[in-house]
């Protein structure tokens, strides 16, 4: 596993902050998440990884620092440019178009890159073009067998998979998960693990979960974050048995689930 | 390229959308009577008020494409048919052009207008958007008013010529000119039906019901309802312009801001978020005032203003709403009941 590359890494912050009118939410967080591995994020709740990954994603503009992808500075730049730069996120609390299909979801993602939106001239069922791969990948994350419901009569595990594939719909190089596993049954949740595996290949990934049991099968490398700052970070065997991070962290709510 | 899509074989959908769509035999049924009323109308209702009917009709379509298909509120719409109705008429008095020409010309100018408005308006959402529209929309008014030499300021522009390739009895006929117009309020329909299931009709649906999402997906938001809030201008556009034809001039209750607040309500009346919405409003509201009009009654504010409530509390969903929900669920149950999978 190339779980500490020396090259330069694919995703790289520098210093990152992000106050809300004082409170520092992600304070002075320097992280190097290198190509072709997967990077966990863990820590108690408000410890800032959904912000983090507002960040990243151009949702929020940070208050000081840096962040670099693919050794380009990003910093500013629109969460749309950022998504046709090769970073796909997943959202923590579900956010789909309600009243869509599934598998309109996955056409609407595909067809994203290839500019085709902007057609105001053009009848909608060239969206078609993309109805196998989207179809592939409503497979791939289970959800074949509701191609056409509303995604608004998902159950919550659903949307989570959902999320999952309207992410990797845009093939991005980095892709950042929020808590994916997250309201998941144990069979869903295997079945996420698995499937991150799989499209890990030939990328970079960077998630959160709440889950231990997810964290251990997927990180070659964890970081910690408590009060928006970097505790501890080291593989997963490192990272459990660090004290600090105990006492933070795992002694408290992780444990049950190691 | 339209070949090749056809041969691509289409996935069969397991699970029925819940999106309630009336079927397309169905569609085609409704699309046929609407075209067969459009072409009558003349013939019923007094030629005039049949011309405003259309030209309200294609004005409510174009605001509901900002306000049921993006999830925007315009509160400036009459800027876009006003500032046509003045472009058009100058076009065909001062050029002599034919009414269709002029008419297009009016709805270029609107589009052109809408640019740095749209620009200016889409950074904003909710009440913030519909304030910067309005705004917008009482500058046009009071340079109209204000530049009264071309404009004909509170006497309006008057006698605009329905110029029309020397056929006499278009250019003088109200009910000859119906047809001659109509066909303008058609292909704007036409390009609204079209937008609305392009792709890009899809996107706007998106950012209307989720735009974080759209943008995660790289969907640029903000360029989207530019773009939409021109095209929309544009129809208002060559609503306005077919409206001044039609009366002979342009006067400055075209840019008043109670003319965009009568073009919401005739949408939302007429239901939003269908293209059926618009013309089943105009043809209430302008219905509605004409009678009341002509019976010698002075407060028809308060009357269409009290239906309006009315309705709007009552069936939330417009008129064309209302009725499709409850067509589409008496289908269904038929359906059932006739034991059809649903
Ligand atoms: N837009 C905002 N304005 C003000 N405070 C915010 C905002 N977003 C987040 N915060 C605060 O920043 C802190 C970090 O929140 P964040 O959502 O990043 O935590 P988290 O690590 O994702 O937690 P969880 O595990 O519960 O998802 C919290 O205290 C939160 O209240
Ligand atoms: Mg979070």
């Amino acid at each position: 596993m190339p779980a500490e590359a020396t090259a330069a890494p694919l995703l790289e912050t520098r210093s990152l902050t992000k106050e809300f009118r004082g409170f520092r939410a992600v304070s002075e967080v320097s992280l190097r998440v290198a190509e072709g591995t997967i990077h966990a994020l863990v820590g108690p709740n408000g410890a800032g990884k959904t912000t983090l990954f507002n960040l990243l994603t151009g949702f929020l503009a940070p208050s000081s620092g840096q962040i670099l992808f693919g050794g380009d500075d990003i910093t500013g730049k629109q969460p749309e440019q950022i998504a046709h730069l090769g970073i796909a996120r997943s959202f923590q609390i579900t956010s789909l178009f309600d009243q869509m299909s599934l598998v309109d979801h996955l056409e609407l993602a595909l067809a994203s890159p290839t500019g085709m939106g902007y057609r105001f001239w053009r009848s909608n069922a060239q969206l078609r073009r993309f109805r196998d791969r989207a179809m592939e990948l409503l497979d791939e994350v289970g959800l074949g067998d509701r191609a056409g419901q509303a995604a608004g009569s998902l159950a919550y595990g659903q949307k989570r998979a959902l999320e999952l594939a309207l992410a990797l719909a845009l093939d991005p190089r980095l892709l950042l998960l929020d808590e994916p596993t997250a309201g998941m049954g144990l069979e869903d949740v295997d079945r996420t693990i698995a499937l991150v595996k799989k499209v890990a290949a030939g990328r970079t990934v960077v998630f959160v979960d709440h889950n231990m049991h997810v964290v251990g099968s997927l990180a070659d490398t964890v970081t910690v974050l408590q009060s928006g700052q970097v505790l501890a970070e080291g593989t997963y065997e490192q990272v459990r048995n660090d004290e600090r991070v105990i006492t933070a962290y795992l002694g408290q709510a992780g444990d049950a689930h190691v | 390229m339209s070949q090749q899509l056809t041969q691509k074989v289409d996935v069969e959908l397991p699970a029925q959308s819940v999106i309630p769509r009336a079927r397309p035999a169905l569609r085609w049924l409704m699309l046929a009577v609407g075209l067969v009323v459009v072409l009558a109308l003349p013939w019923f209702v007094y030629p005039p008020v049949a011309m405003d009917i259309a030209a309200w009709a294609l004005f409510a379509i174009s605001v509901d494409l900002l306000l049921g298909y993006t999830g925007l509120l315009s509160f400036g719409h009459a800027a876009f048919w006003g500032a046509s109705a003045y472009s058009t008429g100058l076009i065909a008095i001062k050029l002599g052009m034919p009414f269709p020409v002029a008419v297009v010309g009016g709805a270029v100018v609107a589009m052109l207008l809408a640019i740095p408005t749209g620009y200016l308006a889409v950074r904003r959402t909710g009440i913030y958007f519909a304030m910067v529209t309005l705004a917008f929309a009482q500058m046009l008014y009071f340079l109209a008013n204000m530049w009264g030499d071309v404009t004909g300021g509170e006497n309006g522009l008057q006698g605009i010529p329905k110029a029309f390739f020397g056929v006499e009895l278009v250019e003088t006929d109200a009910f000859y000119f119906y047809y001659a117009a109509i066909p303008i309020i058609l292909i704007g329909v036409f390009i609204a039906w079209r937008i609305v299931n392009s792709p890009f009709g899809r996107v706007l649906v998106a950012i209307r019901d989720n735009p974080a999402r759209a943008r995660a997906l790289g969907y640029d938001v903000e360029r989207y309802k530019i773009m939409v809030f021109v095209l929309s201008a544009g129809l208002a556009g060559l609503a306005g312009g077919v409206f001044s034809i039609s009366h002979g001039f342009a006067s400055l209750q075209e840019l008043v801001w109670t003319t965009s607040g009568k073009v919401v309500l005739v949408t939302v009346l007429g239901g939003i978020g269908t293209l059926w919405g618009g013309p089943i409003g105009a043809a209430v509201v302008v219905l509605l005032e004409d009678r009341l009009a002509s019976s010698g009654f002075n407060g028809i504010g308060i009357i269409t203003g009290t239906i309006f409530i009315v309705i709007v509390l009552a069936f939330r969903h417009g008129i064309w709403g209302t009725a499709r929900n409850g067509l589409t669920s008496w289908l269904n149950r038929r359906r059932i009941k006739t034991g059809q999978r649903l």
